[in-house]
């Protein structure tokens, strides 16, 4: 018998009213109808492209955007009902990590009074105490604890990061949004910080919602992956299964378009045509359609939305993805 | 926040146009503090007999046309002068801050109210006011007249803390400060303020400046500050008849007027460079 | 076989930032960097933040921001003619025209007031003299041939009316306008979406097979590297470190810090192998002293390593490592 999710979210959507003059603009749904469940100690990896909703699914998970509609159950408790001291005292369990070194620590405070705020905010222990548990914190992060008293743009963009993820622990939470943590750092430093969050996740069995648009950063994290495309779920299932057997067009050419530093690479790269969908104007059927390469699509896909279902070990929204689609041999090599 | 706005103003001192802003002001404000301690001559002391008498060594700006020492004078004059401005610009600042950044955070209806107003306010000319009100109210105490110059003055403080404000409220550390639990009060003074000081500094130095010049011609309208409160405009209002004669009753509160306002213009260059992350 | 003709040769190239204040040291954010290519082929100068590479390719085209300066001894000779020493006209005439580039981040690359259609306009007319319907339908034609779905409308759009693959490619037409032989490419996918990257790689490639032109392609993913370079050269701290054909390089890196950089990037093929992490930060331009600058995080460091700056040594066909184990191993 599984343990009980830790997180479980259904049908969630997430609004923004259209830029521009008119009303007539439109609205954009970022995020239209997301369910997924999390079980305690595992990482989800969300990744898709700009406009696919996983940032702001990872800000409606911890409330810090307002759902328009759909659950969100957090521990078994309800978390949009919430009223404000409610959620207060809830936000100690969830933390998020941000993706900008930069703009994520204020800059007119020094990086030990950064992770120390959330101790004050709390009332944890008493001042010496908190001082103590800052040291260690940094320690568990990788920082040396004399950096305390220095100002963020005295550090280098890992180290920052790493005050951003001591931050998020002060509070001691069981859950933590990674919002493209490593997008921004130099790749020497991105492993150091992915081993550090896989440490963590051991030391402090934690549970990631870990947002990347790089499937190769996500792989390494991630027990199950989740793909988005235009604010759903189009794809979403164990590791192993979404890497090796893509059933979903849109995740097999993602796979296909990820860089990969082997000259001597076999897999032949599925290029997509067409554009996407405009972001205001969400098609009644598929919103992968305009770019599809699937030998089977027709009218059907136009005009029903597929729903995720269980393909394989994976669940997949496509309305043929049993049907499996013979990918172009590879070009001879030169 | 103190030890960020120390670190500007350290690093404002660098600039050639900080040093020399600095360097004056500091001359200007011990002057205006300690002169009226150790000068010799008193600043009132009439004599309407030996009238005025060019520089000289006992006098080193000379006398005024009651016989009174003009660098005496200057000095107790500058103090009230600079008071009359840090003060004013105090209230101007404070109610800035407060309208700015409730507008700012609050955001919605409360902010379109509010910058409606200020926006109407701001169709107002200052001066326009000021005179108005100080030629009703004819002997206004220079209590009542600071409240008068610091309420006039908040308006354009107020729209640049609000632009502040709704910069950095999207921010990521703002963000993590509510992740983390912080609330309205907490956000806005740790950090939102802090971040917004830079700005807030840099406009209040220079409108330390304008309120000078305001106040000074003021009193040079026979407005403002009344005799015998010696002030740098009365001075100038004073000598506007001995203009020919004894052109140095005019020119040493004028000059005073001058260095003040281009002091606190210099600083002022000098803390918006040094503003910009770039700067060393 | 016949050699291939010498396009580009770039020797002892060293950018001076002098410093500040009293007290402060310049900083030579690129040294002493050596690198050529010949006629149609692709180099990639790869490099994290710090490396010196995208001042490289800004310094072909003579656009080294203020105050920096090339030393006296860099020579960047462009078929036989002596790049550093143009001024004026004649650099002018260079620019745009033999050496085309696209810069990184279209967004900020693209005047947001004229239309692509003017600034494509500017491009083409600047090298030679078209008529104003002559210029416009050169620029839609090159739009087209950069992958713009309708280049019609593309050419009058506005640049923030396209999306950012689009933009892209508008870029990529602009650096083409002038028919250059050679295209410096700095970064061209890195705020794109990897699907669009791909796009935009593949069009690359055509284009440059179709003109036979040679591209640098200055990049940090050592992904977009192994598909599309044939020679590789790794920047490090203003360095190069390793230069050699790319098959080569991913098989065998000679340098430490190809291969610990191979090493420590999540990948997607290689299945069940943990990061390793390379410790320790990229030192910045200021802090440089004069021993290998890679030393401090070298798990295989000599001695002589932290205090001496290593050669480059030839270790073979075209292949060069920065490095004393590689001069040790040709003793």
């Amino acid at each position: 018998m599984s343990p009980a999710p830790l997180l479980e979210v259904t049908d969630l959507v997430k609004q923004f009213p259209g830029r521009g003059w008119r009303r007539a603009r439109g609205t954009v749904h970022a995020v239209n109808g997301v369910s997924f469940a999390l079980a305690p100690g595992e990482t989800l990896g969300v990744v898709g492209e700009s406009g696919s909703g996983k940032s702001t699914l990872g800000r409606l998970v911890v409330r810090l955007l307002e759902a328009d509609a759909g659950g969100i159950r957090f521990a078994g408790v309800d978390l949009r009902a919430l009223d404000r001291r409610g959620l207060r005292s809830l936000r100690r369990r969830m933390q998020m990590v941000f993706q900008d070194p930069y703009g994520s620590l204020n800059p007119r405070m020094r990086v030990g009074e950064i992770v120390r705020e959330g101790l004050e905010i709390h009332r944890l222990g008493t001042g010496p105490e908190r001082v103590t548990t800052v040291a260690r914190l940094f320690e568990e992060v990788g920082l040396d604890p004399e950096l305390v008293r220095t100002y963020p743009h005295q550090l280098s963009g890992g180290q920052r990061q790493r005050v951003g993820i001591a931050r998020a622990l002060a509070v001691d939470p069981g859950f933590l949004v990674c919002d493209e943590p490593v997008s921004a750092l130099d790749v020497s430093v991105q492993a150091q910080v992915l081993n550090l969050l896989t440490k963590l996740q051991q030391t402090r069995a934690l549970t990631y919602l870990f947002i990347a648009h790089d499937l190769a950063v996500v792989r390494q994290l991630a027990h199950r992956i989740a793909v988005m495309y235009f604010g759903r779920i189009v794809e979403i299932g164990p590791t192993d299964a979404i890497i090796g057997t893509p059933h979903h067009p849109y995740t097999r050419a993602l796979l296909s378009a990820v860089p990969v530093p082997d000259p001597d690479r076999r897999t032949a790269r599925i290029v997509l045509s067409g554009d996407p969908p405009r972001p205001t104007a969400p098609p009644p059927g598929c919103p992968f359609f305009s770019r599809c390469f699937h030998p089977k699509k027709d009218v059907r896909c136009t005009t029903e939305l597929p729903l995720l279902r269980p393909v394989g070990a994976s669940h997949a929204a496509c309305h043929y993805a049993e049907v499996p689609v013979s990918v172009p041999p590879p070009p001879p090599p030169a | 926040m103190i030890g960020s706005l120390l670190d500007l103003i350290r690093r404002a001192l660098r600039h050639p146009s900080g040093r020399t802003g600095g360097l004056l002001l500091a001359v200007l404000a011990v002057g205006a503090l300690l002169g009226p301690l150790v000068l010799p001559h008193p600043a009132d002391m009439p004599d309407v007999v030996a009238g005025a008498t060019p520089p000289s060594a006992g006098h080193p700006f000379g006398t005024d046309q009651l016989n009174r020492d003009i660098l005496s004078r200057i000095a107790t004059g500058g103090r009230i002068s600079l008071a009359v401005a840090t003060l004013a610009m105090t209230l101007s600042l404070t109610l800035g801050c407060l309208v700015g950044l409730v507008a700012g955070y609050a955001g919605g209806w409360v902010d379109a109210i509010l910058m409606r107003v200020v926006d109407a306010a701001l169709a107002i000319p200052r001066l326009f006011v000021i005179l108005l009100l100080l030629v009703v109210w004819e002997r206004i105490p220079l209590a009542a007249l600071i409240v008068v110059l610091g309420a006039t003055g908040w308006f354009a403080t107020s729209r640049l803390v609000r632009g502040e404000v709704l910069r950095l409220r999207h921010h990521g550390f703002v963000l993590a400060a509510q992740g983390l639990g912080a609330g309205p009060a907490r956000t806005i003074t740790r950090h939102l303020l802090p971040n917004a000081a830079g700005p807030l500094l840099v406009a209040a130095t220079l409108g330390v400046g304008d309120v000078i010049l305001l106040e000074a011609g003021l009193s040079f309208l026979g407005l403002g500050i009344q005799p015998p409160v010696p002030s740098w405009g009365g001075m100038v209002l004073d000598a506007r008849p001995l203009i020919v004669t004894a052109p140095w009753t005019a020119i040493f509160p004028g000059a005073a007027i001058v260095a003040t306002v281009l002091a606190v213009n210099l600083m002022g260059d000098a803390l918006q460079a040094a503003l910009d992350p770039r700067s060393a | 076989m016949e050699k291939q003709a010498r396009l580009l040769e770039i020797r002892g190239l060293t950018i001076r930032f002098p410093a500040g204040g009293k007290g402060r040291t310049d900083s030579t954010p690129v040294r002493g960097v050596d690198l050529h290519l010949n006629r149609g082929e692709v180099l990639a100068l790869v490099g994290e933040s710090g490396s010196g590479k995208s001042l490289t390719g800004l310094s072909l085209l003579g656009l080294v921001p203020h105050p920096g300066r090339l030393d006296p001894g860099s020579s960047i000779r462009l078929e036989g003619v002596e790049l550093t020493a143009l001024r004026g006209e004649a650099l002018r005439q260079i620019r745009g025209r033999r050496i085309g580039m696209v810069f990184q981040d279209p967004l900020a690359s693209l005047t947001p007031v004229l239309t692509i259609g003017t600034q494509l306009r500017e491009a083409l007319t600047a090298h030679r003299s078209l008529t104003r319907s002559e210029a416009h339908r050169r620029g839609e034609a090159l739009l087209g041939e950069v992958g713009l779905p309708d280049p019609a409308a593309g050419y009058q759009a506005y640049p923030h009316e396209l999306s950012g693959g689009m933009r892209q490619r508008a870029l990529i037409a602009l650096g083409l306008a002038g028919e250059p032989d050679l295209l410096i490419a700095d970064e061209p996918t890195s705020a794109l979406d990897v699907t669009v990257q791909a796009q935009i790689l593949e069009t690359l490639d055509r284009l440059r097979a179709d003109r036979g032109m040679a591209v640098l392609l200055i990049t940090h993913d050592l992904g977009v590297v192994a598909g599309r370079a044939d020679r590789v050269a790794v920047m490090y701290a203003g360095q190069i470190v390793e230069q050699r054909d790319t098959r080569a390089l991913f098989r065998e890196p000679a340098h430490p810090y190809t291969r610990a950089l191979l090493r420590a990037i999540p990948r997607l093929d290689r299945l069940g192998e943990g990061l390793v992490p390379i410790p320790g930060m990229v030192p910045s331009p200021g802090e440089w002293w004069t021993g290998c600058r890679f030393s401090p995080r070298c798990g295989e460091a000599l001695p002589r390593c932290a205090n001496e700056e290593p050669p480059a040594v030839a270790l073979g066909d075209d292949h060069l490592s920065r490095c004393w184990l590689a001069a040790k191993s040709k003793t």
